[in-house]
């Protein structure tokens, strides 16, 4: 560990990303009580103080909120939801980025220009908008009845079409250098299809700044999510994620019930701070001068 | 009365001492140039007595006397009051020298301004003065360094560093990024301009063309010590050191027409790579057992080394002037 | 030179900006019943089949696409049922507080983030540099919607120093609705002008601080202290040689400012434009949804070509013959 030169902060933050993906992830096996399942609340149960308060019980560790869910259970499963509404939508974000990325960068010309001016244009504009906008335009579309349970393909496509041109860049990028190459020009020559030449040696070589690109975007649209969520056009208050708690926990803000509102926020602070950290620490690390480094850590 | 005088100056780098024992003077109007390979420590050497040691670098022994006063141990503030009066500097990428944004007229304005306050007209004639001085037009006033070529952006660069009138100018390299036809001019153009201002110049480089065409001395630096010193005409016409043989044999130009320039085979040993005894040692087609054991020294008229090339000057010049000057 | 880069913008913008026009218009032909939104539910038959003809819903496709490029063009974004007012008025009243809000934010940042950029780049040692650094870190990784949740719980419930929602006192200046005139007004804005400064600031400081540093090793800057220029005078030069990175980053930096108002404006119920684009996202209210459509696409492109501008002011490197934007992009580059 010594040797990469790892700080106790970078190991500190990667083991709190891990536990928390870990606890998340295994939350159905030991989480008190399914806040999804309306069926299981009592309003009864409702705003109790955290189990180490006056007031409070142990079967609620952190407390009730206003509908009486377990606060504990509903930030494991919150988080769950993110991940996964997250997760999708880069997924979604790739499979159309991706394509167009590769086409650009391969044929290139017009059809490169055109949608480079495209994906320039939205890459302009915050993703948060985007998604926003994407989002009502999704909701005007839809029957209002359909609203709520459509509520994560919605979140997914928005926050999926705001981050599709992160991909096409990166891999437009990549296509253009590989395109370009003389051992492609080779394959040519030597009488391989075009097609299959950018299947062989193209795409390979695309893959890697993939998954960079993959796990960079997952924090964002986590991130975007949560945001999302939090202005009331996400997840809805039934299958609350951290975002949607939060906005829900701001009206007890002012009248003391403040566990409602500060550990959900607690729950995402602190993976966001963590993944920040290490994301931090993989650029320097990338960073070929060490250049990066120095200055954050105040040298250079 | 020596304007410069280095006594046994050590520079330490992280990694070691990557100068050492390097001792030498300069009068007034002097020209002596510094040459050697890359990584021999010449521009350690230049930066230390303009106080711009990059932040690794240490001086780790010796000292430097400006005018018979120390200056190596200068605080800031302090060397703010020497720089450009009493010495200046010009480097060697005329590209990155000059502040992009500003034009070039603006430019020598500010340091004019900057150490004598002048009237706006007899600034701008002075401005002119320089820009005529260095070969350039004086419309080029309002130029921005963009818009000049890289002979054009050195020249304005000599001009910035002179126009304050300083008696010493440390030159590190100041020719390397210009084509080749233009070394010969720029050489000239410093000699001239320095000789007007009877600045003396500390030359670093390793184009030779542009040392014979300038400097009245030279000092050849190898692994970060003076291995040999003396005239310009001695030292590059007869050079007594081998490594001095071997580099001036190495480069086109000089000496008689070769089908193939030889190479000094191995590296010059870097900072911290101790080595007992000579350090081109390992090098030296002549070396003999006593070189790996002893470490030659470098004497007025005779270079640091046990199997001298040449007898030893009669002028015994070396790194120290005739004390003509007193 | 100039005004051939801004034509040049105009002419890429233009495209843009006519298939955003198309998605609203899309929008506003499937998703929403025009009649209804101009005449409201009330109308008669009669009334319908007029208002029809009138608003030319029986031409063509293309035709009916051009009159509502037109209109738009005009500020007429058509009328909202949910809110029972033309957009383009509901929103032209609501602008001033967005504006207000997030002028001050964009003011204190600037001033947060280049001096301090500056100050941390300059003083690299101090204990108050390592507190800056600490705290821009902080800010940058917070969302702002924790922040605000996080200042309002600190400073309105507990302290109950200052308001927690709202736009407090606000006075009427010749149809600008202003909070700056009143005490009321600027108590209000505290908590959510930190809130958005916190995230800006701390950027624009490691931004400014990384440029600055970069351009203090610069071989110009020793050149110039081996001239004896004061080192004053050197680190203005610094400055300003940072700050063309900068520039080009404040305009991504100007984005984020609008996106963040959006969500700082539900966490304080401040009445600007981007809450009601929540709640009318919320609603799924068309015509409000189809206007701010073009007006994003509108703003960003005004933001951008603000940017190349300044850039081009900054740097006459930029504004050589045939260069076209490509020594922009370079410079955005560097960034």
């Amino acid at each position: 560990m010594r040797r990469w030169g790892l700080g106790w902060g970078t190991l500190i933050a990667a083991g709190m990303l891990a536990v928390a993906v870990l606890a998340v992830a295994t939350a159905p096996l030991y989480a008190p009580q399914d806040p999804f399942n309306l069926a299981s609340l009592r309003l009864l149960d409702s705003l109790d103080p955290p189990s180490f308060l006056h007031g409070g019980v142990k079967k609620f560790p952190l407390g009730t909120d206003a509908q009486g869910r377990d606060l504990l259970s509903a930030i494991l499963y919150g988080a769950r939801l993110s991940f996964m509404v997250g997760g999708l939508a880069v997924v979604l974000a790739a499979v159309v980025g991706v394509p167009i990325g590769l086409a650009a960068g391969y044929a290139g010309g017009a059809l490169d220009a055109v949608l480079m001016r495209l994906a320039d244009a939205q890459l302009a504009i915050p993703s948060m908008l985007v998604a926003l906008l994407a989002d009502g335009v999704a909701r005007s579309v839809l029957r209002r009845s359909l609203l709520e349970a459509a509520s994560v393909p919605i979140l997914v496509i928005a926050i999926g079409l705001a981050r599709w041109p992160h991909f096409a860049r990166v891999v437009r990028g990549v296509a253009q250098l590989e395109g370009g190459k003389d051992y492609i020009a080779a394959a040519r020559l030597a009488g391989i299809s075009w097609f299959d030449a950018a299947l062989d040696h193209v795409l390979p070589n695309v893959i890697g700044p993939v998954l960079v690109m993959f796990a960079l975007t997952l924090g964002f649209a986590v991130m975007d999510e949560a945001t999302l969520s939090f202005l009331g056009v996400g997840l809805p208050p039934t299958r609350p994620s951290l975002g949607t708690l939060i906005r829900l926990g701001n009206d007890y803000l002012l009248s003391g019930e403040w566990w409602v509102v500060v550990f959900p926020a607690l729950a995402l602070a602190i993976p966001v701070l963590a993944a920040n950290l290490l994301g931090d620490t993989i650029r320097d690390r990338l960073d070929p001068r060490g250049h990066g480094r120095q200055i954050a850590q105040g040298r250079a | 009365m020596t304007l410069l005088a280095v006594e046994d100056l050590a520079i330490d780098l992280p990694r070691g001492r990557a100068v050492d024992g390097v001792s030498f003077t300069l009068n007034p109007g002097e020209v002596l140039a510094l040459i050697g390979e890359s990584g021999a420590g010449k521009s350690l050497t230049g930066a230390a007595i303009v106080g711009l040691l990059p932040a690794a670098a240490r001086v780790g022994a010796g000292r430097i006397l400006l005018d018979g006063e120390r200056i190596d141990d200068l605080e800031e503030e302090d060397w703010e009051e020497l720089r450009g009066k009493r010495i200046s500097a010009v480097f060697q990428d005329p590209a990155a020298a000059l502040n992009p944004l500003q034009r070039i007229g603006a430019q020598l304005a500010e340091t004019l301004d900057a150490h004598h306050p002048l009237t706006e007209k007899v600034r701008r004639e002075r401005v002119g003065d320089w820009l005529a001085a260095v070969g350039l037009p004086r419309e080029r006033v309002r130029a921005y360094p963009h818009e000049l070529s890289g002979g054009m952006r050195q020249r304005v660069a000599l001009a910035l560093a002179l126009c304050p009138g300083p008696e010493l100018l440390v030159a590190d390299e100041p020719t390397t990024a210009l084509d080749a036809p233009l070394r010969g001019q720029m050489a000239a153009l410093l000699r001239h301009l320095a000789g007007r201002q009877r600045t003396a110049v500390l030359l670093i480089s390793h184009d030779v063309q542009t040392v014979a065409t300038a400097a009245d001395r030279v000092m050849v630096m190898y692994a970060g010590r003076i291995v040999e010193a003396g005239t310009t005409a001695e030292v590059l016409r007869a050079p007594a050191h081998p490594y001095t043989e071997a580099l001036l044999a190495g480069l086109p130009g000089l000496g008689p027409r070769r089908a193939r320039l030889p190479a000094i085979s191995g590296t010059m040993p870097l900072p911290g790579a101790r080595l007992q005894g000579c350090a081109f040692h390992p090098r030296c087609p002549l070396v003999a057992a006593r070189c790996r054991k002893e470490t030659p020294e470098l004497t007025p008229g005779a270079p640091a080394c046990f199997f001298p090339r040449q007898p030893p000057h009669q002028s015994a010049v070396g790194a120290r002037p005739l004390a003509a000057h007193g | 030179m100039i005004l051939r880069l801004i034509l040049l913008r105009l002419a890429q913008a233009v495209p843009v900006l006519l298939v955003v026009a198309a998605l609203a218009f899309a929008l506003g032909k499937f998703a929403g019943d025009p009649l209804t939104a101009a005449l409201g539910p009330d109308a008669t038959a009669a009334q319908r089949q007029a208002a029809a003809a009138e608003l030319g819903l029986n031409a063509s496709l293309p035709e009916r696409y051009l009159r509502f490029v037109v209109r738009v063009a005009e500020g007429d974004f058509g009328f909202s049922t949910r809110l029972g007012a033309p957009v383009g008025q509901v929103i032209a009243e609501r602008l001033p507080a967005t504006l207000e809000l997030a002028g001050v934010a964009f003011l204190v940042s600037l001033v947060i983030g280049i001096g301090g950029g500056a100050y941390t780049a300059v003083r690299r040692r101090a204990r108050s540099t390592r507190l800056l650094m600490v705290g821009s870190l902080l800010g940058v990784s917070l969302p702002p919607f924790l922040t605000g949740t996080l200042l309002i719980l600190l400073f309105a419930a507990t302290l109950r120093l200052l308001p927690s929602f709202g736009r407090g006192e606000v006075v009427d200046v010749g149809g600008w609705t202003t909070g700056l005139l009143t005490a009321g007004g600027w108590r209000a804005l505290v908590l959510p002008v930190t809130t958005l400064a916190i995230f800006q600031s701390s950027l624009l400081l490691r931004l400014v601080r990384a440029g600055v540093i970069t351009a203090m090793a610069s071989e110009y800057v020793r050149f110039a202290r081996a001239r004896g220029l004061s080192h004053g005078v050197v680190v203005r030069h610094a400055l300003v040689n940072a700050l063309v990175p900068v520039v080009a980053a404040a305009s991504v930096q100007l984005g984020m400012l609008v996106a963040f108002s959006v969500v700082t404006e539900t966490v304080f119920q401040w009445p600007g434009v981007g809450q009601l684009l929540v709640q009318s996202v919320a609603a799924a209210d068309v015509p409000v949804i189809a206007a701010y459509l073009v007006l994003v696409a509108l703003l960003f492109v005004a933001i951008n070509l603000a940017a190349d501008l300044l850039c081009l002011a900054i740097d006459p490197r930029l504004r050589g013959v045939r260069r076209g934007t490509a020594g922009l992009d370079a410079a955005g580059a560097g960034a």
